[in-house]
């Protein structure tokens, strides 16, 4: 019997354990290795801090987002040795694998920042809503917070769903509106890139979001340090921020095992081929999902995107084929704007995100860098999807390449 | 798109002033493109400098603070003494390679 192993099941491998397993021919097994007894509705982290209490449509037991045909170890990647092709287990087992799938995400690393206190850090008025705890507390503190300074801070990119601290901002002043004290909260939003937006189209069509919502943003601040005693936010050149509140998003690295096994870069991302998704330095190993150290972003569109490609080239290498340069750089992204609206962004390697209608050209239903309430509908109805034809790897109505069809491409910043 | 001749060569610019090609970059249009941004460069910015070149070839990205600082074993405060007031964008600027983004 032939293996193929897939190293986490989360988005990525979760759709590529189910997609596969019904292709390879049947001398092959499909085996995944993931810690968590539970999968986790990432998405749906952004709405706890604002009142949502729907965390049990948000967990599935892992065992019912994998089909049968797959076998599950429920246990953590010590080591991966690819000169062997063996994968060293927490449970104390290994695993010899034909083929490798290394689908183990990115993890908010809150200890890679000085200050940041290691335990129970709300006690600090700090938080984070990049975990189901972090948010459930975030949702604690401000259905009581009445004034003050709530402080967001990306401390460096790459982060996982690039689009969250915008959104997470948008919908805290909706929030602090209904609340009927937002004239005393202050919303600062402390990114380390030049500017919230940071494509041209966006920044000169979306500026008007920020300005209107009354959110200030401090630029080019790369957080070197939290200064817990002063309650300030130290930049690497020194300036100081003042917060009442701190939401953080943390530092994001891949998971241990790729620091152990010395195959990442300085963040623990591994080394992808942008467009055939094979591992740059080891054999019969693809990566997928956030695990990449690719310039796509870190979010589940990506992921189901990169499967279908990824998917071919493994039954390619099956077959003793050379791989295809499959993947684009697709993304595709609801952006909630707050008070029922959200933008949606469909965008790859080479096209930032323009206006335009999706997925139908003059039709969408949605609409393209541009608010509605449709779009906000359909980041809602997503979680459906996501359960129900997502992870079963279901056929969905959107290509895997990115098109043009629909996007004005006479759109200019 | 904007062109200007530097150090004898026409060089394509984005509007925010980062170089559109890679190919036209040289290490005079460097000197020029720092003395602009008042930075005169000496052997720690040429190795920073030299380096997000060489990532930005391999990688297709140009590379965020922390890889700058563990790869070439400068530290942060100093990137940060070398290139004030965000060292990202400068090297980028500098360095003919795109600035860090985001997706939107």
């Amino acid at each position: 019997m032939k293996k193929l192993v897939i190293l986490g099941a989360g988005t990525a491998g979760t759709i590529v354990a189910n997609a596969i397993v019904g292709k390879l021919p049947a001398d092959w097994s499909v085996t995944v290795v993931d810690p968590d007894e539970s999968h986790l509705y990432q998405p749906g982290l952004l709405f706890l801090p604002f009142g949502a209490r729907d965390e049990r449509k948000m967990t599935r037991p892992r065992k019912r987002t994998l089909s049968k045909k797959v076998e599950w170890l429920e246990t953590a990647v010590r080591h991966l040795d690819p000169a062997t092709r063996t994968v060293q287990l927490e449970s104390g087992d290994s695993i010899v694998y034909d083929i490798l799938v290394i689908a183990s995400g990115s993890h908010i690393r809150p200890d890679l920042t000085e200050g940041m206190p290691a335990q129970e850090p709300h006690k600090h008025d700090i938080f984070d809503f990049y975990s189901l705890e972090g948010a459930q507390r975030l949702r604690d503190k401000l259905a009581e917070l009445e004034r003050g300074r709530l402080v967001l801070n990306v401390v460096e990119m790459p982060i996982k769903c690039p689009v969250a601290p915008l959104e997470f901002l948008f919908l805290a002043d909706a929030f602090f509106k209904r609340q009927g004290v937002r004239e005393a909260v202050e919303i600062i939003y402390a990114t380390p890139l030049d500017a919230a937006f940071t494509k041209p189209i966006a920044a000169q069509r979306l500026g008007y979001l920020l300005e209107e919502k009354g959110i200030e943003v401090v630029t080019e601040f790369s957080t070197g340090e939290v200064d817990v005693g002063a309650r300030q936010l130290v930049s690497w050149d020194e300036r100081r921020l003042d917060y009442d509140v701190l939401v953080t998003i943390p530092t994001h690295t891949g998971a241990p095992f790729v620091e152990q096994s010395g195959i990442g870069d300085e963040l623990g991302f591994i080394p992808t081929d942008p467009h055939t998704l094979q591992a740059k330095e080891m054999p019969n190993v693809f990566v997928i999902g956030d695990a990449t150290d690719l310039p796509s972003s870190k979010a589940g569109s990506v992921a189901h995107f990169q499967a279908e490609g990824l998917i071919d080239n493994i039954l390619r290498m099956v077959a003793g084929e050379p791989a295809e340069p499959e993947f684009d750089g697709h993304a595709n992204c609801f952006v909630e704007t707050g008070n029922g609206k959200a933008m949606l962004i469909d965008f790859n390697y080479e096209v930032e995100p323009l206006p335009g209608r999706y997925p139908l050209a003059g039709l969408g239903p949605f609409k393209l860098l541009g608010e509605s309430r449709t779009n906000h509908w359909g980041k809602l109805s997503f979680r459906w999807m996501y359960w129900n034809a997502l992870l079963p790897a279901r056929p969905l109505p959107v290509s895997a390449r990115m098109s043009m069809a629909g996007k004005q491409t006479n759109a200019t910043a | 798109m904007l062109e200007r001749t530097i150090a004898g060569t026409n060089v394509h610019f984005d509007g925010q002033g980062f170089m559109t090609d890679y190919a036209e970059w040289s290490p005079a249009i460097a000197e020029e493109l720092a003395r602009e941004l008042q930075i005169e460069l000496g052997a720690t910015h040429w190795q920073i400098v030299n380096f997000a070149r060489e990532d930005f070839s391999s990688t297709g990205k140009s590379p965020g603070l922390r890889r700058i600082a563990v790869q070439t074993k400068v530290p942060m405060k100093q990137i940060y003494q070398l290139f004030p007031k965000g060292p990202g964008k400068l090297v980028a600027r500098i360095a003919g390679v795109p600035k860090p983004k985001s997706c939107l």
